[in-house]
């Protein structure tokens, strides 16, 4: 972005006379406005996707009225949730009522900016890339915590407190099993991950090491989909024991903000475990098959994009296959079985470099 | 004025300001969000100084671990067990005088520090060498970091389980 910046500010343009800092701020804001329209592209098609996949599981046909095939349906639900009158409880605490929606939005909405979409463009190309989307995801926690909280409500706060816990339990085999691949790529900056998995299918991280990479990788996806609240992780809004967890208070906007934020977590865990395991923004035939074309510009984009919708896909899958776990079996998963493995497949695959 | 200052003096205030609300808040839920800001607030001027590493793990270990456990502990006294949690001024003599003493410290190392101008620039690579630094000019007294917070943990499991027994 500071190229970029350089370039406008020295070009004969109309941006030349604008001050630096002024052209930052534009740029920024056009970025958080940029990120926040993926965000809810992304619900709008992921809603829709959820709805025929388990349809089909279930030998519906899911929705069909509104347009086409229901292709409408998920646009027709965002208007009306935009009008639904905004409902906020009595003795709920007002201030944070309103406040944590939008903490909760604005957790994803940052992570967006550290990823690699192709090997050129990356909206802000950090050196701790991965670290830093681990971290700037973590503060969905406290604003769970808080809507829970703020809501006033025993099924609301019990919600929370599930989803903190769970949250912060899972993040220990998740960030393990992503050290397991920072270490063989010897960065964090996620470009050079994904350039360390260039050149075909057989270079991608998740057969490095074999078969450490590929439990490693298998830990980090069920971590991330239980830190995305996802059945059969999905204590914290179990509705047949909560209501509906830390959002049973939440209507019209604010709830959509929710929604939002839970589909957009699931794309930048997809994102981060297709650029960490399944080589990034790299085409699967390297340059074999005279297809090294698939490699260049725009086409890193698609590669990534399809990836990561696969690996939505399967969250989709998993939802409408498993029933729930319970509060204990959830922790058991957590603390006894997928962090000593991922221990285990770190130091397995530090002395297998070693040697 | 450069934007990297009002960079600066916007981050700082927010810092400040939640700072502020952190100690002045009677609600102990805003002291928590004020700490988050707070703590936000420091991580910008750590990135600010080119210090990204810094900053994330500052954003991961206190806003995702310490600021959680701590609002963790809040909510569950006070709401579900019904413990009452008081906030009020209590001791003032003792705590102005602590104050008073902390701030004169502070104060002293302030002007006493020879500060150092940063180059304002594309930031550099620092995990490499903060990573060398821990293996080999650090190695003891981050091993003895370790095996302190390893104690801590093992010392509060103790702790947490006494009562079952």
């Amino acid at each position: 972005m500071r190229e970029l910046i350089e370039t406008l500010h020295n070009s004969q343009t109309f941006f030349a006379d604008l001050p630096p800092a002024i052209l930052t701020l534009i740029f920024m804001i056009l970025g958080a406005v940029f990120f926040a329209s993926v965000m809810a592209i992304n619900a709008l098609v992921a809603v829709y996707a959820e709805r025929k996949i388990s349809a089909w599981m279930q030998d519906r046909l899911g929705p069909m009225e509104v347009g086409p095939r229901g292709l409408l349906q998920t646009l027709a639900d965002a208007v009306k949730l935009l009008l639904k009158e905004d409902i906020v409880p009595a003795a709920a605490d007002k201030r944070m009522h309103w406040f944590a929606p939008f903490l909760v939005f604005a957790a994803p909405c940052a992570a967006f900016v550290a990823l690699p979409y192709t090997r050129e463009f990356v909206f802000a190309n950090f050196d701790i890339g991965v670290f830093y989307v681990v971290s700037i995801t973590s503060l969905s926690v406290i604003a769970i915590l808080l809507a829970g909280w703020a809501s006033n409500n025993k099924w609301a706060l019990l919600g929370g407190m599930r989803a903190a816990a769970q949250i912060v339990s899972y993040e220990i085999p998740a960030g393990i099993a992503i050290l397991v691949v920072v270490m063989q790529a010897g960065s964090l900056n996620f470009n050079d991950i994904s350039l360390a998995q260039a050149g075909g299918i057989h270079r991608w991280f998740i057969w490095q090491y074999f078969p450490f990479n590929l439990i490693a990788f298998v830990i980090f996806y069920l971590a991330t989909l239980a830190e995305c609240n996802r059945t059969p992780f999905d204590l914290p809004e179990a509705e047949s024991e909560l209501v509906a967890g830390f959002h049973t208070e939440y209507s019209g906007f604010k709830w959509s903000l929710f929604m939002l934020s839970e589909y957009a977590e699931m794309l930048i865990v997809a994102f981060v475990g297709a650029a960490l395991f399944l080589g990034g923004w790299s085409s699967p035939f390297g340059d074999s098959f005279g297809l090294g074309f698939l490699n260049k510009g725009g086409w890193g984009a698609i590669w990534f994009t399809l990836k990561a919708a696969f690996l939505v896909f399967t969250q989709m899958w998993l939802r409408w296959t498993l029933p729930r776990f319970r509060v204990d079996q959830l922790m058991h998963l957590s603390w006894k079985v997928l962090t000593p493995f991922s221990f285990a497949c770190l130091l397995a695959v530090g002395f297998w470099m070693l040697i | 004025m450069s934007s990297f200052d009002i960079m600066f003096y916007v981050i700082g205030a927010i810092t400040l300001f939640s700072a502020a609300t952190m100690v002045f808040s009677k609600n102990i839920i805003y002291n928590a969000i004020g700490l988050l800001f707070a703590f936000f607030g420091v991580a910008g001027i750590f990135v600010m100084l080119g210090a990204d590493f810094l900053a994330a793990t500052q954003l991961l270990i206190y806003v995702g671990g310490v600021l959680v456990l701590l609002l963790f502990g809040v909510m569950l006294s006070q709401r579900i067990t019904g413990l009452e949690m008081r906030t009020g001024t209590l001791q003032i003599i003792p705590a102005a005088v602590v104050c008073v003493g902390v701030a004169a410290i502070l104060l002293r190392m302030f002007w006493m520090t020879p500060w150092q101008k940063v180059e304002v620039g594309a930031p550099q690579p620092t995990t490499k060498s903060i990573g060398t630094l821990f293996m080999t000019d650090y190695l003891i007294p981050f091993e003895i970091v370790s095996v302190l917070l390893l104690a801590a943990l093992v010392g509060a499991a103790f702790i947490g389980r006494r009562d079952a027994r």
